[in-house]
């Protein structure tokens, strides 16, 4: 365990130093594109003393690197800047966006991950069987459409149809959670629907190949019984790769909520970031692509813990 | 003689796969007839207003017609055209750009190798939907912009792609040896090393292509596609989105249209690497 404690700290010390990189990243993309955030919002017909004043307003006469600086340290102070559309702000738009969105996010993945691996656990004991083709057929042919495909069929069998879900989510604050839920059940079975296709089949590649390992067949030929097989000798290996795959999907939710915010019209961080994009509401787009990217590169720094400390040769590796 | 030769040769070939690939590689060749022919067949122009706004199917307009009265039939038909297209364009950039920066990195190593692959650490650590929608939010969306950003957020993966192949095949005896001959890095890449890794890196290539043509669509569902009024696929799901509450299938179209092509290069590349080499024989 003494190996691990150093490891950890490397591996956070790397996410740190991958955000300062993203978030200088997604703060000069804005500086060096040709024009400037001012332009961006004023648009073509404008005069030039106009510009310059909203170019000083914005401190956009400053060099880049202290305005990245400032930016920086007003972010960590708390100071996300204000909404250059509706003058509010940044915080409050979040305060009321980003509950929302992990509300969403939270169902799909509370139901999406149980199911999935199931799902490919049973294609992974059954493989080559009608079962798991017929799945696995299912599966590749999900993870091939477009997620608004997807919602529509929903929308259209569901809603339409059978009119028992809502084709659009109106979430009010102060709503009770049956009702929340209610509201949310289109959305978050889009999202499960999307990312159970993705999971499932990486839970059963990753079964399968510790399935046919030679020490799993040698527990065969000991004669164990089937299921000791699968639980006690081959699924502690096969967590690693799964855990892996469910940190990485969780991650795909993040941008899998922005079109499904739009497409519903749930007011989520998703619909508020495509909201902004249209008006070119910048401080706004930098605030909310800089939130969605930390629970990005967080939850891969995740999948990289979870996968080392599930794996004892990774755990006790001597090298830096 | 040798042409009817290859013919029965691509006629077994074909036989031999399984129906599900030879569906797909049906459909895929119905779309490349349609984007190579696509004004031939097309019943109306590209952005003719024909009728009023969302007629329903007719003998006159096989699927309707749009939002603004455009025949959905000659829209789907011309929007294969600008969609896939540039989903190729994008892909083949991204292809390029990543496989040979991939190369370089795996061939020279050292401090080379580092700095691109750390580089490419952190595009891949941002979420790609959101930076492409920060970018064209202000570089705006004109096809050269879309081309250029979605192909520099794409090309990561192919730099790891084949910067791995190629790792693993300069660790072999036979580049030891063309090494000792003292052969050119170039030539040693041409004629070693890219040999063996096309097919990996060519696979990769399809499935790049397939994720490129969802992302593009994904994003002109998001108004950040290509722009009115040329007929592109995500576009146009957009553009009829508020018929969907009445129950009628005119968003869907388009939808399928990306569906079917995505879902048939998926079924087909999943043939294609679950057999492996089998099929080069």
């Amino acid at each position: 365990m003494t190996d691990l404690v150093p490891m950890m700290i490397w591996r956070l010390v790397l996410g740190v130093l991958t955000l300062v990189a993203v978030s200088v990243v997604i703060f000069l993309s804005v500086q060096m594109l040709p024009g400037d955030a001012a332009e961006a919002i004023l648009g073509q017909n404008v005069t030039p003393d106009t510009l310059e004043a909203l170019r000083r307003s914005m401190n956009l006469d400053v060099p880049a690197g202290v305005r990245y600086f400032a930016w920086v340290g007003n972010l960590l102070q708390g100071d996300l800047g204000t909404s250059l559309a509706s003058n509010r702000p940044v915080v409050d738009l979040l305060r009321e966006r980003l509950p929302n969105t992990i509300f969403l996010a939270a169902v799909a993945a509370c139901v999406a991950t149980p199911l999935s691996i199931v799902l490919g656990l049973v294609c992974a004991l059954y493989r080559n069987r009608y079962v798991d083709r017929a799945l696995n057929a299912v599966a590749l042919g999900a993870s091939s459409v477009p997620d608004f495909f997807i919602a529509y069929v929903l929308i259209i069998v569901f809603a339409v149809t059978w009119m028992v879900f809502p084709p659009l989510s109106s979430i009010m604050p102060g709503m009770s959670l049956p009702t929340r839920l209610y509201q949310t059940v289109l959305p978050a079975l889009t999202l499960t629907l999307a990312t159970t296709a993705y999971m499932m089949r990486m839970t059963r590649a990753s079964v399968v190949s510790v399935l046919s390992t030679a020490y799993v067949e040698m527990a065969h030929l000991k004669g164990l019984p089937k299921a000791r097989v699968v639980w006690r000798h081959a699924l502690p290996n096969a967590i690693a790769p799964i855990a892996n795959v469910v940190a990485l999907t969780l991650a795909y939710l993040v941008s899998g909520v922005v079109v499904i915010e739009t497409l519903f019209v749930y007011p989520g961080l998703g619909q508020l970031l495509v909201d902004s994009v249209s008006k070119r509401d910048i401080p706004v787009i930098q605030v909310v692509c800089m939130l969605f990217a930390s629970f990005y590169v967080l939850l891969n720094m995740a999948a990289d813990l979870i996968s080392t400390i599930s794996n004892p040769r990774m755990r006790h590796r001597r090298n830096p | 003689m040798s042409n009817a030769a290859i013919d029965t040769g691509l006629r077994r070939r074909f036989a031999r796969l399984p129906l599900l690939q030879r569906i797909s590689l049906v459909v895929i060749v119905i779309y490349a007839i349609v984007v190579v022919f696509g004004p031939l067949l097309a019943p109306y122009g590209e952005t003719e207003t024909v009728g009023s706004a969302y007629e329903p199917s007719s003998v006159d307009f096989l699927l309707g017609t749009d939002n603004l009265g455009r025949d959905m039939l000659s829209r789907i038909i011309y929007g294969a055209r600008n969609t896939i297209g540039l989903a190729l364009a994008i892909s083949v950039l991204s292809f390029v750009v990543g496989v040979s920066t991939g190369l370089w990195a795996a061939i020279s190593g050292g401090v080379v190798d580092q700095l691109l692959s750390r580089a490419v650490d952190v595009i891949i650590a941002i979420p790609k939907l959101i930076f492409a929608l920060l970018i064209l939010s202000i570089a705006g969306t004109s096809s050269i912009s879309l081309v250029l950003t979605v192909a520099l957020l794409d090309a990561p993966r192919m730099f790891r792609v084949s910067r791995a192949a190629a790792g693993n095949i300069l660790v072999m005896d036979f580049i030891e040896v063309a090494r000792l001959r003292n052969e050119s890095r170039v030539w040693i890449l041409f004629h070693d090393v890219l040999p063996n890794i096309a097919s990996v890196i060519l696979t990769e290539l399809g499935l790049r292509f397939s994720y490129v043509f969802l992302f593009i669509s994904a994003l002109g569902f998001l108004g950040l596609g290509i722009q009115p009024p040329s007929a592109d696929w995500g576009t146009m799901v957009r553009e009829n989105a508020a018929l969907i509450s009445f129950g009628l299938m005119t968003p869907i179209i388009p939808a399928v249209a990306i569906g079917l092509l995505t879902m048939s290069v998926n079924f087909l590349i999943d043939s294609a690497s679950d057999r492996g080499s089998e099929l080069d024989d």
